[in-house]
């Protein structure tokens, strides 16, 4: 199969801004991205900078992104994304580029590194080895399957804006720790999450989990922390208000009511952030697009409460 | 040609424009809408991440309601087409989850049999109406306007239970539309982000620089308007496009569009009935455009 490949090269000795370089090829019918790129640099232009090994989705190195997606290229047929015949390469995103298509994962490594990325067992140790319960390690082996690769962090849009963020792998990571029954730290760990960087600051935009290669499935962790957090009590947080007060709200009258969710997330008590709200609320007043505050039951709404009670239990 | 429509909470709450318009434009499509009045809220993700089978119970209580009605069902949020096409998947392909949520309904009289289909009016036109039939009603075409388009997270991914992997072209619709009405997409790096809605209460700052991002983008691309399906987007980059500014040090001031309000413009509808005026960021960039 004919292909062109369109590969993102810069190399910052002697260039400011990236460019793309246009290769034609001849590709096998089961042939990986990964071996386009080889061949390219093999026969094309030698001087073509590109991290693998493996070559078998292992080692986690060949992480790049294909027409926009991120994945590993050893991982991805031609045939399977080829657009018009077209492969367009670009090294992963949000981590600054060395050369061509390999990245520096310093910052990657620094954030897995802030999770401590190990287990604290109990100080009373026990007479032979540590028991876990199966069904306590199923939660723990899909996060173990992780290769380090940073295919989620690369689209991750809250990184986008805000590199402090512990990002995608950091965190699936740090879940890999608080779901496993012989770490002893939790507490500790969840406070820490749930602090700025952590896991209130994911937008739940779906990009890590679509990116991610082996089904960590990195934004469901992130989930699953943060009812860890509120399990642990840590419930001082606006995205816990703002969970509740939506539930709250879909509960009592079936729909949600924007007003009362903002004003609620903040807390009834935050002066400062709820004059904040102000301005942004005139001016939707003055659109006439402020949601009324006589909320209006939905009808049905009582069979919608019934059900929350029967699911949730009186709880909520 | 019928739906069963489910508008949604934010249509009926923060964007009453959305509503309107889309109730519009599908009457002047001849598109049939039997609104599912007694439907409740997705949960928008935030009711799922909470407590999953809650969440899914709800969603089949509405799928249960459109099986009844004998039509599929028609959204106008990204959000809510997401949360559904999820909990959707999830209840027809488990025959066992689905009828342990079924417990939870029998009370109220409703079962879910699993046939629902939920379709965004985005998907719904070029699948169902299908574009040329769609042009055929365009008669005020809007030349001359650039339009960018933003998607929204929730009918973007996951890609499987959107049905993305079968139909890739989903990704394209909003360009497709923007066309068919006679405008120019633009094409730019933030059409398939984020726009911050999520986390506006948890990390103002990361939200509202989301917004400056992208508006900016989309304005350094040319474009006169965007163009989303979302009216959560719709909501942050319309309502804090002005703080968005104030970070960015920049003038932003580019109008933010629901689909059907696009549509009804290109379909003759005027700027008063599809509620143009009830925007933060003035629209009349846009109207002016079309008037002409
Ligand atoms: S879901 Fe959260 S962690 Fe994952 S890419 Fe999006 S913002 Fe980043
Ligand atoms: S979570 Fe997935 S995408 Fe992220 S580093 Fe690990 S294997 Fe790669
Ligand atoms: S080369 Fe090792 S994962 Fe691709």
């Amino acid at each position: 199969m004919q292909v062109t490949y369109l590969v993102k090269r810069l190399n910052p000795e002697r260039e400011r801004s990236p460019r793309f370089e246009q290769f034609s090829l001849e590709v096998g019918e089961y042939d990986s991205v990964l071996d386009g790129l080889i061949k390219v640099r093999e026969e094309l232009d030698g001087s073509l900078a590109l991290r693998c090994s493996c070559r078998a989705a292992i080692c986690g190195s060949c992480a790049m992104r294909v027409n926009g997606e991120p994945r590993l290229m050893c991982k991805t047929r031609v045939r399977d994304v080829a657009e018009d015949g077209q492969v367009k390469v670009e090294p992963i995103g949000n981590l600054p580029v060395l050369k061509d298509l390999v990245v520096d994962m310093g910052p990657f490594w620094e954030k897995v590194r802030a999770v401590k990325p190990w287990l604290e067992p109990p100080p009373e140790k026990p007479e032979r080895e540590y028991l876990a319960p199966n069904e306590a390690m199923r939660e723990v082996v899909g996060a173990l399957a992780c290769v380090m690769c940073g295919a989620c962090v690369s689209n991750c849009t809250v990184w986008e804006v805000d590199p402090n963020f512990l990002g995608p792998a950091a965190l699936a990571k740090a879940h890999r720790f608080v779901a496993d029954p012989r770490n002893s730290d939790n507490a500790e760990r969840l406070k820490q999450l749930g602090e700025y960087t952590g896991i209130w600051d994911c937008t739940h935009c779906f990009y890590c989990v679509q990116a991610c290669p082996k089904d960590v499935a990195p934004m469901e962790r992130i989930l699953a922390l943060r009812r860890e957090a509120i399990a642990h009590g840590y419930t001082n947080h606006n995205g816990v208000r703002h969970s509740d007060s939506f539930a709250q709200s879909v509960k009592q009258s079936g729909s949600l009511n924007e007003g009362r969710l903002a004003v609620e997330s903040q807390g009834y008590l935050n002066l400062p952030a709820l004059l904040g709200l102000l301005p942004v609320g005139l001016r939707a007043l003055r659109a006439g697009k402020m949601p009324s505050p006589f909320h209006h039951k939905r009808p049905g709404a009582a069979h919608v409460k019934r059900i929350f009670e029967k699911v949730e239990g009186p709880r909520s | 040609m019928k739906y069963a429509w489910y508008p949604g909470c934010v249509s009926q709450g923060g964007c009453p424009e959305l509503y309107t318009s889309m109730a519009k434009v599908c009457s002047v499509l001849g598109i049939e809408l039997e609104e599912l009045k007694g439907a409740a809220c997705t949960g928008a993700g935030v009711l799922t991440e909470r407590n999953p089978e809650l969440a899914d119970t709800l969603n089949a209580r509405t799928f249960a309601m459109a099986e009844q009605v004998g039509a599929p069902l028609l959204t106008n949020c990204s959000t809510c087409q997401g949360v559904m096409s999820q909990a959707n998947a999830k209840l027809q392909a488990d025959a066992k989850y689905r009828a342990r949520v079924n417990g939870h309904l029998a009370a109220e009289g409703l079962e879910y049999k699993g046939t629902a289909v939920v379709k965004h009016l985005l998907w719904a036109l070029v699948e169902d109406y299908g574009l040329d039939n769609f042009k055929a009603k365009v008669v005020r075409p809007l030349a001359g306007l650039k339009a960018a388009p933003f998607y929204g997270c929730y009918i973007l991914r996951p890609t499987k239970a959107l049905g993305i992997d079968e139909t890739p072209a989903r990704r394209r619709y909003l360009e497709l539309l923007i066309a068919a009405c006679g405008a120019e997409p633009v094409d730019y790096d933030g059409k398939f982000k984020c726009c911050g809605f999520p986390i506006l209460t948890m990390n103002e700052k990361n939200s509202v620089n989301m917004v400056g991002t992208h508006t900016l983008d989309a304005k350094g691309h040319g474009a006169h308007c965007m163009v989303t399906p979302c009216p959560l987007c719709h909501l942050n980059l319309d309502g804090y496009q002005i703080k968005a500014a104030g970070m960015k040090g920049q003038q932003i001031n580019i109008p933010i569009l629901h689909l059907p309000q696009l549509l009804g413009l290109a379909l003759g509808l005027s700027a008063k009935e599809l509620r143009l005026n009830h925007h933060i960021i003035s629209t009349q960039a846009v109207t002016a455009l079309a008037k002409a």
